[in-house]
């Protein structure tokens, strides 16, 4: 009997760790859907990476809350989507990709959530460039500073058709953001502008700055493709140290989300010093030099001047 | 011309030289192994590791973050662990090394694909640990030749157990206790040379400078040694040939060395000297009748 007893004690004590940490964690549960309840008047917007979802803050403001599949440092390219993603883009009232072929994997994504959310693409109206002759769509539009006012234009429509109410706001808001940009490219120029133009040439990892050289003038040389997935060849990289010591170009650049180690051993080969880091496909975490849009183009733009000058 | 063709790229440019000497000195250390793999009949092993040491590379990356050391080192561990697991059940147990090898990779695959999901991160982190042929620094070159000494030294010493092991296991058991030690130390070199080897050829296809040199071999040599000569001078040849495919053609490297082992391979099978299928047909050994 004693002994019996004894053993439900134990089996009690043994128990009561794991009851109470439950009972914390449906606490915790609790208070989470309680600050989700809060935050259900706002209108939830996807956005596919980190560049686009600060684009599209700015415009929403505190009418919307924005949530991006694939965060600060990770590389769209080679993307593949959780569990998380589906049930965050099931939740969605608006879904904002940049198109062009750069969310590669988000067709099948959206169609296994099941959302009903609206599609926007925010690249709609950019010219799109190709690589080399009858290449493929490059997606980094957003490079070019007028492009992304294009976006931002798509943006405001798209969140006025889920949100009609919020007309106003939402022009407001656009407005005064496509003046910063405005602003944003003229300073842009002015500073290319003291770059001497046999100078204005830059090697990068992966070729994502077409459109941003396009808008510029600034000639990008890259032994990747668009895509950070492709496998350089030696033909590419002797094609590339060639080039670099005929057309002396000035300063090499490593990009926030490759591998920096081919452009090292170019850098080693030429005698080409390596002039920083540019933020091509996603910005950098609020630490960062390059947490928001705008930060991002100045950083890159001052990292190049000072390099080439 | 022969020159312009076959030398100049690696005259003109560092990084043609480096990464020549990176796939001579992984085709020294790997093709040995990989004879003695072909040997016990566990070619499919190289296969098998290389995704045994995506735990260990996942566990380095959430301790150091994207740290090529950390991520390596944790991958080498991951590899020998799962070998040594997997070796020392098929030696306690009745169970085939094969299968008991199966049932780790798998389990450890696993394990690496969830601790990498716990971080969330999109980034491919067994391409992280990939290096590229035709970017090798300093530290990655030294790295690689400092693994093919090591087997080299390594293959010396215990060569004579792990020979006999292949032909006559039971004959071994009966003269010496060496066999354990032996095979443990082996599975070891395995996992050593399969990480070196995603350095250098920047894929998982490393795997195929162990095998495909080694399998090659069979059709030209009877004895081992022999068989090891063919072997690395045949991984030695697949790795210049595919630098050139490379520098010439416009294609990937990684892929270019392996292919190019690949059709030695396959003119192997045909003009082999034992066992090749030309031979087979056309002169029929005189012991017949």
């Amino acid at each position: 009997m004693p002994r019996g007893f004894e053993r439900v004690h134990s089996i009690a004590g043994r128990l009561g760790m794991p009851l109470l940490a439950l009972a914390l964690l449906l606490a915790l549960t609790t208070a989470r859907a309680a600050a989700q309840e809060n935050g259900q008047d706002r209108i939830k917007v996807v956005a596919s990476f980190s560049i686009l979802g600060d684009l599209v803050k700015n415009v929403g403001g505190d009418r919307i809350a924005v949530a991006t599949l694939v965060g600060p440092g990770g590389d769209v390219h080679v993307y593949s989507p959780s569990p998380a993603d589906a049930r965050t883009l099931a939740a969605a009232r608006l879904i904002v990709l940049n198109g062009l072929g750069f969310e590669g994997f988000i067709d099948r994504l959206v169609q296994a959530s099941g959302t009903k959310a609206v599609i926007a693409i925010a690249s709609a109206g950019v010219t799109p460039r190709r690589t080399g002759e009858g290449g493929a769509v490059d997606p980094h539009a957003w490079q070019a500073v007028a492009n992304a006012e294009i976006y931002v234009r798509n943006i405001r429509d798209a969140l006025i058709k889920v949100d009609p109410p919020g007309r106003a706001y939402y022009e407001a808001d656009a407005t005064a953001y496509l003046a910063r940009l405005d602003r944003l490219d003229r300073d842009v120029r002015a500073a290319i502008a003291t770059i001497p133009p046999a100078r204005r040439k830059v090697i990068t990892t992966h070729d994502a700055f077409a459109y941003f050289g396009a808008a510029y003038g600034i000639t990008f040389i890259a032994p990747l493709g668009v895509s950070t997935e492709s496998e350089a060849s030696a033909r590419d990289i002797a094609r590339i140290i060639r080039q670099v010591r005929q057309d002396m170009v000035p300063a090499l650049f490593l990009e926030n989300v490759s591998d920096p180690r081919l452009l090292q051993r170019i850098s080693a080969e030429t005698g080409t010093r390596i002039g920083g880091t540019l933020y091509a496909d996603q910005l950098s975490g609020p630490d960062g030099p390059a947490p928001t849009y705008i930060d991002m183009i100045r950083h890159n733009v001052s990292e190049i001047v000072a390099a080439l000058r | 011309m022969p020159y312009d063709f076959l030398v100049a790229p690696f005259a003109e440019f560092e990084f043609m030289r480096r990464a020549l000497v990176g796939v001579l000195a992984l085709a020294l250390g790997a093709a040995p192994v990989g004879v003695v793999l072909m040997l016990r009949r566990m070619s499919l092993m190289g296969d098998a590791m290389s995704h045994a040491i995506l735990p260990g590379a996942a566990i380095g990356f959430l301790v150091a973050g994207l740290n090529l050391f950390a991520m390596t080192t944790g991958g080498l561990v991951a590899g020998l662990v799962v070998a040594l697991l997997a070796g020392g059940v098929a030696r306690a147990t009745d169970l085939k090394e094969d299968a008991s090898l199966a049932a780790f990779f798998l389990v450890s695959l696993a394990l690496g694909v969830l601790i990498v999901s716990l971080r969330g991160t999109n980034v491919d982190l067994l391409h992280f640990l990939f290096g590229n042929v035709l970017a090798l620094d300093d530290a990655t070159l030294m790295v690689i030749a400092g693994i093919a000494t090591v087997s080299l030294v390594a293959l010396a010493l215990i060569w004579r157990p792990l020979v006999l092991e292949c032909v006559d296991p039971g004959f071994l058991r009966s003269v010496s206790r060496a066999g354990g030690p032996t095979h443990i130390a082996f599975l070891a070199l395995v996992a050593l040379n399969l990480v070196g080897g995603f350095q250098a050829l920047g894929t998982l296809l490393a795997v195929g400078l162990m095998m495909l040199p080694a399998v090659t071999s069979r059709f030209w040599a009877r004895d081992i040694t022999a068989m090891v000569a063919v072997a690395v001078a045949v991984g030695a040849a697949s790795g210049w040939c595919g630098l050139l495919l490379s520098y010439h053609a416009g294609v990937a490297a990684g892929p270019a060395v392996i292919l190019v082992a690949g059709l030695f391979y396959i003119a192997s099978i045909l003009f082999g000297r034992h066992g090749g299928l030309l031979r087979r047909m056309f002169l029929r050994p005189h012991l017949e009748a």
